[in-house]
């Protein structure tokens, strides 16, 4: 095959692949692109604003590889300089080009580390409804401690409403993460994890552990609920009614390893649960003072 | 006999496959050696040699076994979740998977990537600095088997008990004693201990070997750059393994002595350990793909027919990548929730990479803009790199932002990032160089045809593998599931991924085909030059094979192309006496203390205390021998020099 063949047989191959994908994640519900919530549409937009940034210089690398690769191939008509191995100016585009466009994105990360940061509290004229998310092995806890209610492995909120998640483990180390709404969060014992987020759309997304915390871990996904506010009420007060009764007692059978739970209501939480489960792990036990 | 019973030889039918196998495949080696009466040869020749080109070739044949090994575990994860959707759970049950993709990344990054390396460095840096041998032989094998020993257990544990289950880094709580309470992180624990241990003494070796044995006239600016980017690479391998050896040491002792340097409890902090690992993992991946980034500044000139581009530069670029990779680390965690100024910062020299690397980039395309490109098999395998390094890089800096990277972290995005570039650099490097040198240390050049086929179905397999990935990621999936729901939509990305496994693997197997028609159509390939691409750095300036003693007159050089500038002056080396010449004595002490490292580490896993003792007392014993040994070195007669060099027709 003539070499100007395989260059453009490769050329289109990128493309078409390129296309493909492009034509798949159109066509299809991809959780970070059609993004419910304002964080998640921050981030995805950040995505853009980055990825465009870079293809300053990465397109014109599969450019000149492809051109040079083409030009200056054996018995093609490129000129040839076998001694030609400097020249500033060139080199200065190549250190300088690339220097700018990063301070250009630096400054873009230190804004939008601090913007996007999940431990800071969003704006918004509704007040926050506040969540505690247990990581045990391997279901999640959910705590709504204003409520006084508890769920297992589904989270329902209202939508547009800030939500102050607080995320902690009794288990090995995961990380909480709901993809269509934003961000996610180590959740890790004996330590207090913050995230904010917000859903602007009505829906049930999927959430789940991305980090690996065991045999179990592949059934550690739960449902999040994004309701109307009347809805959601309703949802409370059938919670609230459940028999269910979440103490220290009920906990410890709750913490027993299993996975791919059913979705378990407690219409009563002890006060103070989510605390103690950061707390127990700071008091030495006897059997770690041994 | 400690913790180690019946139960561990427990497994299920397809690790009895497995293992069956691996019994199999060691007995029918056992047999053939003895039946080729090879016994003999074997220990000579190979097993006690300290000539750092048979150990370099050791090197690569361990990391090619390794290869095969991890690719199979790769191939059997993504069979898995191309089939466990909704009401089906795939073959394999949860444990088994999960130490599958524990051991596939430990198997690479420990065994592929860092046997790679240093098979790479062993054959070509004494050479191309016109050395004779390293700095310190022994302990160059000593380095080899220590690498091999922590590379059996992987094997070991498929067969006795089980491997870590907790993902290749070994996150605590979860691989701490309370939630793994059994051998599987031990064995984990002890393998990178051991292949630790000889990875730093190898950058030491090579280090003093860089720094005390260049020809005369080799000042550091004269260096080749593959040497650069090795020295480069191994100051890292000198500061980063020892922090991976105190991580591991103090997780050991959190398991093995209650102690509580990671656990939540009594004010350890798993946290600190996450960080440790980090601090020695980020620069790894540099150690990994620096030597390879050598290795292309050396293909491209060649095939080019051109001077590299902008030397200076390029030397510049690899010190500024190896000092950025100190300060990264803490990318590797953003979700931990430092505060943001913190993650900023780390993302920030994170980016900050991407000006030298990408400097680099231009370099190599302007050592070919004004060439003469041939494009041969390694000018191939280059061309990959840069399309797939590129594309990797990108997604790399998008994760840097620390804003993006609490969305990708951890998802297949990740995955697909990293494989883009450890495969584009790494692997594709390694590709490069093997069938680039393997005319001067073996005799004969490669089959191009099907080198040719190799990389199309590499570049071809890793698309279909790897950009489903990219996809999957953004869709919300994590890595390390061996199951998920019908809704998600996934199935049919997993699916397409495991063809472009398939794909990848007859990569692999065209290679295997290609070694053996290489070597059926040897008589036809021979180099009988010494110099079959027509190349620019001394090694080339021998014949091929090399003589043991590499050169019979120490070279010395005035510029950095040196033996190229001689071929195009046309000047013959001049006639001279030969000298005696100066070696190192084969030992068979760096196998028997790498032997018995590996039986003091498979004691220390299942607590057999009489067998720790004496595996230790032994490797001390063996040590003071070999302190005390008075034949470490000896000397070829000249006349003996002079008749190999007549033999080899120079």
């Amino acid at each position: 095959m003539k070499a100007s063949y395989k260059a453009i047989l490769l050329t289109v191959l990128f493309v078409a692949m390129f296309c493909v994908l492009g034509l798949f994640i159109a066509t299809h519900d991809v959780a970070m692109i059609d993004s419910a919530g304002l964080i998640g549409e921050h981030q995805r937009n950040l995505l853009y604003i980055c990825a465009g940034l870079m293809l300053i210089v990465v397109l014109p690398v599969f450019i000149l590889t492809l051109v040079i690769g083409y030009r200056y191939r054996e018995g093609g008509k490129g000129k040839h300089t076998p001694e030609w191995e400097h020249n500033n100016w060139l080199e200065l585009i190549w250190w300088g080009v690339p220097f700018l466009i990063i301070i250009v994105l630096a400054i873009i990360t230190f804004r939008t580390s601090h913007e996007l940061n999940p431990f800071k509290p969003l704006d918004s004229p509704k007040k926050a409804i506040k969540i505690q998310a247990v990581a045990l092995q391997w279901k999640w806890l959910f705590i709504y401690p204003e409520l006084g209610i508890a769920t297992v492995n589904l989270c329902e909120f209202p939508v547009d409403t800030p939500l102050d998640f607080e995320v902690t483990a009794d288990a090995p180390m995961n990380s909480f993460w709901i993809p269509q709404l934003g961000g996610q969060i180590y959740a890790m014992p004996a330590m207090r994890a913050k995230l904010h987020l917000l859903a602007k759309e009505t829906g049930t997304f999927r959430g789940c552990s991305s980090n690996i915390s065991g045999t179990g871990f592949a059934g550690m996904y739960f449902d999040a609920k994004s309701v109307s506010d009347a809805d959601f009420a309703k949802w409370v007060s059938k919670v609230r009614d459940s028999s269910g009764q979440l103490g220290r007692a009920q906990y410890e059978r709750l913490v027993e390893p299993s996975s791919y739970d059913p979705v378990q209501y407690f219409g009563r939480v002890s006060n103070g649960l989510f605390d103690w489960i950061i707390m127990k792990y700071t008091i030495p036990t006897e059997e770690s003072a041994k | 006999m400690g913790k180690l019973s019946w139960r561990a030889l427990e497994h299920d039918w397809i690790e009895y496959i497995a293992d069956g196998s691996m019994v199999f495949g060691a007995l029918a080696l056992i047999i053939l050696i003895t039946v080729k009466q090879r016994w003999k040869w074997l220990w000579t020749e190979w097993l006690t040699t300290v000539d750092h080109k048979k150990i370099g070739i050791m090197y690569i044949l361990v990391s090619a076994l390794m290869l095969f090994k991890g690719l199979v575990d790769a191939g059997m994860m993504r069979a898995q979740q191309a089939t466990s959707v909704g009401e089906s759970f795939g073959y394999l049950h949860a444990p088994h998977f999960q130490q599958l993709f524990t051991a596939h990344g430990a198997t690479m990054i420990f065994f592929v990537g860092m046997g790679l390396i240093f098979g790479v460095i062993n054959l070509l840096l004494p050479m191309q600095i016109g050395a004779r041998d390293v700095a310190f032989p022994f302990l160059n094998s000593l380095s080899f088997w220590l690498f091999t020993s922590g590379g059996l257990y992987i094997f070991i544990s498929l067969v006795i008990g089980v491997f870590a289950n907790t993902g290749w880094v070994a996150y605590p709580p979860l691989s701490g004693i309370k939630y793994n309470p059994w051998v599987g992180v031990d064995y984990w624990l002890w393998s990178v201990q051991i292949s630790g241990a000889g990875s730093l003494l190898s950058g030491i070796n090579f280090l003093v070997t860089i720094v005390k044995m260049r020809c005369p006239g080799m000042t550091w600016m004269k260096m080749p750059v593959f040497v650069w980017a090795s020295f480069v690479a191994l100051v890292l391998v000198i500061f980063a393994f020892p922090i991976l050896t105190a991580t591991v040491g103090m997780l050991s002792t959190d398991r093995l002595l209650g102690t509580h340097f990671f656990t939540a409890e009594a004010g350890g902090s798993p946290m600190m350990y996450i960080n440790l690992i980090w601090a020695w993992g980020h620069p790894e991946v540099y150690i990994l793909v620096l030597p390879m980034f050598g290795v292309f500044s050396e293909v491209v000139p060649t095939f080019c027919k051109k001077r590299l581009f902008g030397y200076t530069s390029m030397i510049w670029a690899l010190v500024a990548i190896a000092f950025l990779s100190f300060i990264v680390w803490l990318h590797h965690f953003f979700t931990m929730g430092a505060g943001a100024s913190v993650n900023a910062f780390f993302g920030i020299m994170t980016m900050v990479i991407a000006v030298p690397t990408g400097v680099k980039v231009f370099n190599w395309l302007f050592t070919a803009y004004r060439g003469k490109i041939e494009c041969k098999t390694p000018m191939l395998w280059f061309f990959g790199f840069i399309i797939l390094f590129t594309m990797g890089g990108m997604t790399g800096v998008l994760m840097s932002v620390p804003a993006i990277d609490f969305q990708m972290h951890n998802s297949l995005f990740l995955i697909a990032h990293f494989h883009n570039v450890i495969i584009g650099g790494v692997v594709f490097g390694f590709f490069a160089a093997y069938s680039f040198w393997f005319p001067k240390f073996i005799g004969f050049k490669l089959n191009e045809k099907w080198g040719v086929a190799a990389f199309w179905c590499w570049v071809v397999g890793f698309l279909v593998a790897f950009m489903p990935l990219y996809v999957l990621g953004l869709m919300g999936a994590t890595r390390r599931l061996n199951h998920y729901e019908t809704s998600t939509g996934w199935q049919p990305l997993f699916i397409t991924a495991f063809i472009g496994f398939l794909i990848i693997f007859a990569g692999f197997l065209c290679q295997v085909i290609q070694l053996l028609v290489s070597i059926r159509d040897r008589k036809d390939n021979m180099d009988t030059t010494g110099d079959p691409w027509d190349a620019r750095t001394l090694e080339w300036s021998t014949t091929s094979p090399p003589p043991f003693y590499n050169y019979a007159f120490t070279p010395e050089i005035h510029t950095r192309d040196q033996f190229w500038e001689d071929k195009q002056a046309g000047l013959k080396p001049e006639d001279r006496e030969y000298e005696d010449i100066h070696m190192p004595s084969s030992t068979g002490a760096g196998f028997a203390i790498g032997t018995w490292s590996c039986v003091f580490g498979f004691a220390m896993v299942w607590q057999i205390w009489w067998l720790v003792t004496v595996s230790f007392v032994a490797m001390i014993v063996h040590l003071i021998m070999r302190v005390y040994a008075k034949n470490v070195d000896y000397y070829v007669p000249a006349a003996q020099v002079k008749e190999i060099e007549m033999k080899r027709g120079v």
